[in-house]
């Protein structure tokens, strides 16, 4: 964790140069995993189908938090199958938590922050690695963001033909309801708070990191809240959320708990 | 001003203008009429909020999205995934 903290010091954002030249724009995936060993293949395989097929330019990059399901092997192969390629490109991290494998899980702000100090990216898309959000989506960010010129372009299920898949009615009201109570207190100006499918210009989500400090569902919420504040501009995507293929999808009553206190955080301070 | 102190603000404004009205403290004298009206006023805002509240979410849920579409496009997917990934070398 200290070694964590020390790293996170602000010559980082120095080696982005800030006038931009005509160069081709970048885009850096980061993948959290925590026991994915059966996803990650294929998301990655995904992304690599959807980043050609439209010749985008790109990398992958695995953050795993110290998995004990192996999700390492599979990702030390995957780096051999397309790390070599020159258009291609998957990095694999470990987290430093790998070194203290009992340590409780590390929120995904510091996944984030581990993920971009190897990004070479100008723009950041993050995305879960459990194959619920499909990389097919990542082109419209993309056209959606040069549309616009926004500074974020987020995912959302609840808009035009957004949508989700494996949800019951009981999840769906939570869902539904959060986000209606949500969209009265906080006006935040994005219909989709909690999604973690988004695409950022890598010095807003350096600069958000660092004014965030929740964790869990509340994290994706603050990132946009925050955003706001900061005036920067946010496009959306409807997209499809097909939830967790292999293993288990979490949203139990400590989520809800949660989730309420940081909104209700939220509400109070911003 | 955070979210919570615009509510407050708002809150307060309308609460004090409804007192105001209701008590007659500014010396407006209303017809009765009026002020069989406004006494409830509050109560009736807060049941049609509600109201409102629950019609919405009623809405959205009935109408969120179903994606079997895109569930059904991911599983194919993910054969094609795992056979060409094997071609490649990839252990599972």
């Amino acid at each position: 964790m200290a070694s964590e903290e020390a790293s996170r010091s602000p010559r980082r954002s120095r080696r982005e140069p800030e006038g931009r030249a005509p160069r081709q724009d970048k885009y850096s995936v980061l993948l959290p995993t925590y026991n994915e060993r059966e996803n990650l293949p294929l998301i990655v395989w995904l992304l690599v189908k959807s980043f050609s097929e439209s010749g985008i330019n790109y990398e992958i990059i695995i953050i795993d938090d110290g998995s004990p399901d192996g999700t390492r092997d599979v990702a030390e192969q995957l780096e051999k199958i397309y790390g070599s390629d020159k258009i291609h490109h998957v990095k694999y991290l470990i987290s430093s938590v790998l070194l203290r494998p009992r340590e409780k899980k590390l929120g995904l702000g510091t996944a984030y922050i581990h993920g971009m100090k190897h990004a070479t990216g100008n723009y950041i898309i993050i995305m879960d690695a459990d194959l619920s959000h499909h990389p097919k989506f990542i082109p419209e960010f993309i056209r959606k963001q040069k549309e616009g010129n926004f500074d974020i372009v987020s995912g959302t299920r609840y808009k035009g033909n957004g949508g989700v898949y494996g949800w019951d009615l009981k999840r769906k009201i939570i869902s539904r309801g959060a986000n209606f109570i949500t969209q009265i207190l906080l006006r935040p100006g994005a219909s989709d708070l909690t999604g973690s499918f988004r695409l950022y210009r890598k010095e807003v989500l350096q600069k958000l990191i660092e004014k965030c400090v929740s964790k869990g569902y509340v994290f994706q919420m603050e990132m946009i809240v925050r955003a706001r504040q900061l005036n920067y501009t946010i496009g959306e995507v409807p997209i499809s959320f097909v939830d967790r293929v292999y293993g288990e999808s979490k949203l139990g009553g400590n989520e809800i708990v949660s989730f309420l206190k940081g909104l209700l955080t939220l509400f109070a301070t911003t | 001003m955070t979210k919570l102190a615009q509510w407050l603000w708002g809150l307060a404004l309308l609460g004090s203008t409804w007192a105001a009205l209701t008590t007659g403290a500014l010396g407006l004298e209303l017809p009765s009429s009026c002020r069989e009206v406004l006494w409830p006023l509050p109560a009736y805002l807060l049941v049609s909020a509600g109201c409102y509240a629950l019609g919405t979410v009623g809405y959205r849920v009935a109408t969120f999205h179903d994606c079997e579409d895109a569930a059904r496009e991911l599983q194919s997917q993910i054969q094609e995934a795992r056979a060409d990934l094997t071609r490649r070398g990839m252990r599972f």
